[in-house]
């Protein structure tokens, strides 16, 4: 006997519908995706659900208040909201550039948060 | 008097349908290209999305929108392209002559050979207009409150009630949700949700956000700051029923109802729109009903993907260098006829097959399981599979020239349906 999963691939727009199949307990096809990370992604909200974090930490000097910033891969999808507490008494200082580590490790996940952008120091 | 400056191309707005059209006009050979922008830096909206979810289709990976634009920032700074920041353009003439001012240069006109449009949208504010009550404070748009809270670090309020489930809205439910803040529900008038579908199961299925399809916000309590909401369910004809009528304490009401393309200074060009898109009618190198304006990104349409929006920017790059160097555009235009359940098209009108022709759409109804099929002069061109369609969700199909050529004739129709693929 074969169970079927509905999910919503969630990594870009195109939002496929995907179903999967599973036969005791173990992933047997995955239908419906329009690339490779639909798959992968089918077989992850199955076992082990993960999400990508991004967030904004405060910068000190830069040409802006905030820094956005985001995990360099997906975490368990449980600790994303503690992932975004512990960022938010994080403070960096400018300037910093786009794919710098801002916080190694997240809350023991093994992923950096790295940041989304460049930011100069402000020009004063 | 200073020199008027008289480049091949000067583009309008540095969102990322102007930095990828100011990219692809000097990669074909424009020498001098000036980019205007009146924001203090480049990228457009994009440094305030500062989720992932962009550039699965260019880069094939998911990039948060500063990191899309960073790559295309850092293109441009790798070239000559004449970018001039806190420059608002004020007007534009049909002859193309536009007028611009910033704090160094004070008002300044420019003579530009070519221009390219790429302004971007703007929020729609109907709405709030349209609902009861009074004008408390705590009434924002789901794009300000972006805005201040991932720019300028400022939450908007404590409990939110969102109208309308755009997806800038459905963004911003799970991100006030993460700084904090409490979100009661999101309400939308339709039967269907505004947004993507991705950004409903990962906005508010994992935060348990409940979202109120056919429903509207019927009243605003509160005279200096929004105290809450009455909210109720509608009937088919999105008339609120009165006896479904319920309070809702809230100190924010949010307003996710959607975009519109920013084209006041292509209304000033004398710029033909399209009654549907609300943005220029455009053909396939995004050329607009004035000969050497092209327009490109979401002043053309608001399209979901950023990539849709460099790939209509490389276009209108590629046209402008053709206009410069003497290709006016030849042919008549064709329009492409919206058939069955196809509300619009982008390029609205086609002049020739020479090059492949990617026709962007969005279908009028959601519907499983169906074939799109692009006719010239009742022959089928091409053809897509999709399992699912939905209004919200644009849909792309190409035209590759081989199909047609070989006819040799001279084209007379083309036209777009969607209907049930047979089985
Ligand atoms: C508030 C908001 C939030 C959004 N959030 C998301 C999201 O979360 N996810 C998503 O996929 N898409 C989002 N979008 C859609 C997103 O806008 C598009 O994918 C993309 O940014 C469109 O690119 P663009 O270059 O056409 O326009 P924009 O990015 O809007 O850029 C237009 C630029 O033109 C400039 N400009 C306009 N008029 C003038 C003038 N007269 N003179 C000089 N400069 C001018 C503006 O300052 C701006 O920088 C959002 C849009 C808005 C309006
Ligand atoms: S399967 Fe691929 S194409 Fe489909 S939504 Fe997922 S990432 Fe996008």
């Amino acid at each position: 006997m074969k169970n079927k999963h509905q999910y919503v691939c969630i990594n870009c727009p195109l939002s496929c519908s995907l179903e999967l199949l599973e036969e005791k307990g173990e992933v047997a096809e995955v239908q419906g995706a329009e690339c490779k990370i639909g798959k992968k992604y089918a077989e992850e909200e199955f076992k082990n659900p993960r999400r990508m974090v991004t967030t904004t930490v405060l910068i000190e000097g830069g040409e802006l208040p905030l820094l956005p910033v985001r995990s360099k891969s997906s975490i368990p999808k449980a600790l994303v909201g503690e992932a975004v507490k512990a960022l938010a008494d994080v403070v960096v200082k400018a300037p910093v550039k786009s794919g710098d580590i801002i916080y190694p490790n997240i809350v023991d996940t093994g992923v950096d948060i790295v940041a989304s952008r460049d930011l100069p120091k402000a020009s004063s | 008097m200073k020199k008027v400056r008289k480049p091949d191309v000067a583009i309008v707005g540095a969102g990322p349908a102007g930095l990828a059209a100011a990219l692809s006009a000097k990669e074909a050979g424009l020498r001098d290209v000036m980019l205007i922008e009146r924001d203090i830096e480049l990228g457009g909206i994009l440094p305030q999305c500062i989720h992932d979810g962009f550039g699965s289709i260019i880069f094939k990976e998911t990039l948060t929108g500063p990191d899309y634009a960073q790559r295309y920032i850092n293109r441009v700074g790798k070239t000559n392209i004449d970018v001039k920041l806190n420059t608002l353009v004020l007007d534009l003439k049909p002859n193309k002559t536009m007028t611009a001012v910033n704090s160094t240069d004070g008002i300044f006109d420019v003579e530009p050979k070519s221009v390219i449009l790429a302004m971007g949208s703007r929020e729609r504010t109907r709405h709030q207009i349209l609902i009861p009550g009074f004008r408390p404070a705590g009434v924002i748009t789901a794009g300000a409150a972006q805005r201040y809270i991932n720019i300028e670090g400022l939450m908007p309020g404590k409990e939110f009630v969102i109208l309308g489930s755009g997806d800038i809205g459905l963004i911003m439910a799970r991100r006030v949700t993460l700084e904090g803040g409490h979100v009661t529900g999101v309400f939308e008038v339709a039967g269907e949700p505004g947004g993507l579908t991705r950004n409903v199961v990962q906005c508010l299925h994992d935060y348990d956000i409940p979202l109120h399809l056919s429903h509207t916000v019927t009243f605003i309590h509160g005279r200096k700051r929004v105290q809450g909401v009455n909210v109720a369910r509608v009937d088919e004809n999105m008339k609120p029923l009165k006896e479904t009528e319920k309070f809702i304490e809230c100190d924010t009401l949010m307003l996710s109802v959607g975009l519109i393309p920013e084209n006041e200074l292509s209304k000033k060009a004398g710029i033909e729109l399209d009654p549907v898109t609300g943005g220029p009618i455009v053909d396939e190198r995004m050329e607009t009903s004035v000969d050497g304006i092209f327009a490109c990104g979401n002043v053309v349409s608001i399209y979901d993907l950023v990539d849709y929006v460099s790939r209509s920017a490389e276009a209108a790059g590629v046209g402008a260098f053709e206009y410069v160097n003497g290709k006016k555009r030849s042919g008549r235009a064709i329009k492409v006829v919206p058939g069955n359940n196809v509300k619009f098209t982008v390029p609205q009108v086609v002049r020739s097959l020479e090059r492949p022709v990617s026709l962007y759409f969005r279908v009028e109804e959601p519907r499983l399981k169906v074939v799109a099929s692009v006719s010239v002069n009742g022959e089928e061109v091409a053809r897509k599979k999709e399992r699912k369609v939905r209004p919200p969700e644009m849909v792309k199909i190409d035209l590759k020239p081989e199909r047609l050529s070989a006819a040799g004739e001279e084209m007379k129709e083309i036209q777009l349906e969607v209907a049930p693929s047979e089985k």
